[in-house]
């Protein structure tokens, strides 16, 4: 079992979040990286900024803007990984173009050879579909990291068959068409799609949309082994400035709540903090 | 370990030796996929009579076929036979409309019920445009809100036509993002809306449905030019931004060896980039870009080391695309298409040329082409003809055809601008009016 799934498995219902490193800068990343896995999170996404990010939605294409307009590098972000000491595991998620130009040439190689040296656990991109996967999966094999797909409400079939049969880490579950972003509920697609795999032994994790401790009770009610939360969470560093303590503070508060949730969500019996 | 159902060699149908595929969302891949199987049935097979309704309606609404004819007095200049095939008679004034009726059109027989599309400069936009209006299709324009700014006619002419133009507001607001914006918008409501792609660019089946339908431009011009020269030209010309034209013109060309196809792209003001802050003053992919994938496909790109993609310039907003077309990349690679490069300067000074010399205003897009003509071919500087030849390309030949890719009326204003800041040897002198 890789870490990751184990991180899943051991920590059920687990809680994933993202942020995108280097926003505002790489050295606020590091202190919101820490307070997250304080907070509860059981596995961290890091966004390497990419300048062109179709799959996200606004939010978090502004995180992106930020991080790259504080001169955030793959060699940086690779520097601030190298230091991170956290109970999480790490994952990468970045655009596949990043991933081919890390070295000299266009090769996918250098960067995953680079991600196992600084300690990360796995990658996701979100514009790699499984069918041109295998030069990044064999690379990924070489050196024991996750290539975590993703199965949309659009997956269906044979793909679907396929897809879940190389599940590595653990099913990425979109949660509903479109991009990321926080929403006010869980989307009707979510509980279709957690009930058509729910044949499939793998972890499932549901991402895109979720932003409440609710959300995360309903999802894992509904069957997910985990939730994975991301705008809400990079909400919260805009909201803050750069080297603001109370946004470590807010993050780490936000991964509790949602940590809660996904617990009670699965039958946990959960008492709520006292309230000050 | 068993790969996705429709997982093929790396030099299947998908792909141009290493370049193409569908590097995409998964949320899309059943679309593409869906896609995929339409252009098989529809394009490549003509089932239920699709490609003769598509060939009817470019014959009644869009005009074709359009003319190939003989530059008289640019053939006396540069000493040798030259050809303009009139893309710019073409319905709305461009190219454009070949592969916009033709995605419309397929979207129709796939039971699509909305139709989105990105444009840069508005020439794809209100082709689009006009073609949901014509086939009675939703339609939903994605441009920058700085194209929008500079493009205002265009925006009208979209609306006049029935499209939402909806404004894009993210980096610098031009056609990258609206792209990018366009994906995002398919990515919610694939279900029922086809994305009609402006160009030979994104994941497959995009680059080859967009070459077929823009393929008539070559397929007539190869007739044309027989029929008229009683041969086939030694060299073909076309400009290259994301490369429909381009591609458009040279397919049916490209088994013929002994005719050289010739790719101009937008050199801008410089071709030096600055890495630092993202920036290339200039749009000349194929002759300065390195592979890597953007919008769907591997290609050549204008990106920084760290694989950021790079803010493109040029004069020309139609050619001011940071990507290129796979297959464009791939001919490039193997030497049958041959890339070069004409900055700013030199395409005014084309545009001003082509509207003196022959009553032609073409599209700055173009001018581009015709900027090359005259450095390939046109009178040494010391006033005596046969030019050296130029180190980038062989000679043109005694029989040139020219892509006029689009009419100019669109790009009068940026023309007046631009041609003020310049001291440009073809340039007329337009101070009749009180500036």
């Amino acid at each position: 079992m890789s870490e990751i799934e184990a991180a899943i498995r051991e920590n059920h219902p687990a809680l994933i979040t993202y942020i995108t490193a280097g926003d505002p800068s790489l050295e606020d990343t590091r202190e919101y990286v820490e307070a997250l896995d304080r907070g509860g999170a059981d596995l961290i996404e890091l966004g390497l900024p990419f300048s062109e990010p179709i799959a996200e939605g606004p939010t978090i294409q502004a995180a992106i803007n930020r991080a790259l307009d504080a001169g955030t590098t793959p060699q940086g972000f690779f520097e601030l990984v190298d230091d991170l000491e956290t109970e999480a595991p790490l994952l990468v998620m970045t655009y596949y173009n990043m991933i081919l130009q890390y070295g000299p040439e266009a090769d996918v190689r250098p960067f995953v050879e680079r991600a196992a040296e600084a300690g990360l656990s796995g990658i996701i991109v979100p514009d790699l579909p499984a069918e041109e996967a295998d030069p990044l999966r064999a690379a990924c094999d070489d050196h024991g990291l996750d290539l975590v797909f993703i199965v949309a409400p659009t997956t269906e079939g044979e793909r679907l068959e396929t897809i879940m049969s190389q599940v590595s880490g653990f099913a990425y579950v979109q949660a509903r068409l479109g991009t990321t972003g926080a929403r006010a509920d869980v989307s009707n697609a979510t509980h279709d799609s957690l009930a058509r795999l729910s044949a499939y032994d793998v972890p499932k994790a549901v991402g895109f949309g979720v932003s409440e401790g609710d959300h995360a009770a309903e999802i894992i009610e509904a069957g997910a082994d985990g939730v994975i939360v991301g705008s809400a969470l990079v909400d919260i560093i805009a909201e803050h400035g750069e080297g603001d303590a109370p946004a470590a503070d807010a993050l780490e508060a936000k991964a509790e709540e949602l940590k809660r949730g996904a617990r009670r969500g699965g039958g946990v019996d959960v008492p709520e903090p006292e309230q000050p | 370990m068993s790969k996705p159902e429709r997982n093929r060699d790396r030099d299947s149908e998908a792909t141009f030796g290493e370049y193409g595929g569908q590097y995409v969302p998964e949320a899309l891949m059943p679309a593409v996929q869906e896609l995929e199987d339409a252009y098989e049935r529809y394009v490549l097979e003509n089932e239920d009579g699709f490609m003769d309704e598509f060939r009817e309606r470019m014959r009644d609404f869009g005009g074709r076929p359009t003319p190939l004819q003989r530059a008289d007095r640019l053939s006396d200049r540069y000493d040798r036979e030259i050809y303009l095939k009139r893309e710019d008679l073409l319905h709305g004034g461009a190219h454009k409309l070949n592969n916009a009726l033709g995605q419309v059109l397929l979207a129709k027989y796939m039971g699509k019920e909305r139709i989105i599309a990105e444009t840069g400069a508005g020439q794809h936009g209100t082709a689009t445009a006009m073609a949901a209006a014509h086939l009675d299709m939703p339609c939903e324009i994605y441009m920058g809100r700085t194209d929008i700014n500079r493009q205002r006619p265009n925006v009208y002419r979209m609306r006049m036509n029935g499209a939402e133009v909806n404004p894009v507001t993210a980096g610098s607001g031009t056609l990258k993002e609206a792209i990018n914006e366009t994906m995002r918008d398919w990515a919610t409501t694939v279900e029922r809306t086809h994305y009609v792609i402006g160009s030979i660019v994104g994941p497959h089946p995009f680059p080859k449905l967009v070459r077929d339908f823009q393929s008539v431009i070559g397929r007539e011009s190869r007739e044309q030019i027989r029929e008229k020269a009683g041969r086939l030209p030694d060299s073909v010309l076309a400009c290259a931004g994301g490369g429909s034209n381009t591609m458009g013109t040279f397919y049916e060309f490209v088994p013929d060896e002994s005719v050289d196809l010739v790719a101009v792209e937008a050199g801008g003001s410089s071709l030096e980039i600055d890495e630092a802050n993202a920036l290339a003053p200039n749009s000349a992919t194929l002759s300065t870009g390195t592979d890597g994938v953007l919008h769907g496909a591997m290609t050549k790109l204008l990106q920084s080391g760290d694989g950021q993609i790079m803010e493109s310039h040029s004069v020309s907003a139609g050619l001011d695309y940071a990507g290129v077309g796979p297959e464009l990349s791939y001919l490039v690679d193997t030497g049958r298409v041959t890339p070069v490069s004409v900055g700013d300067d030199a395409a005014l000074n084309g545009f001003h040329r082509l509207s003196n010399l022959e009553g032609i205003i073409p599209a700055l897009e173009t001018s581009h082409a015709l900027g090359y003509l005259e450095r390939a071919a046109g009178p040494a500087a010391d006033g005596r003809a046969a030019k050296p030849r130029d180190e980038n390309h062989e000679d043109l030949g005694d029989l040139v055809v020219v892509n006029v890719s689009g009419r100019g009326d669109k790009d009068l204003e940026t023309v007046l601008e631009e041609t003020e800041k310049r001291d440009l040897e073809a340039a007329p002198d337009v101070e009749v009016f009180d500036r």
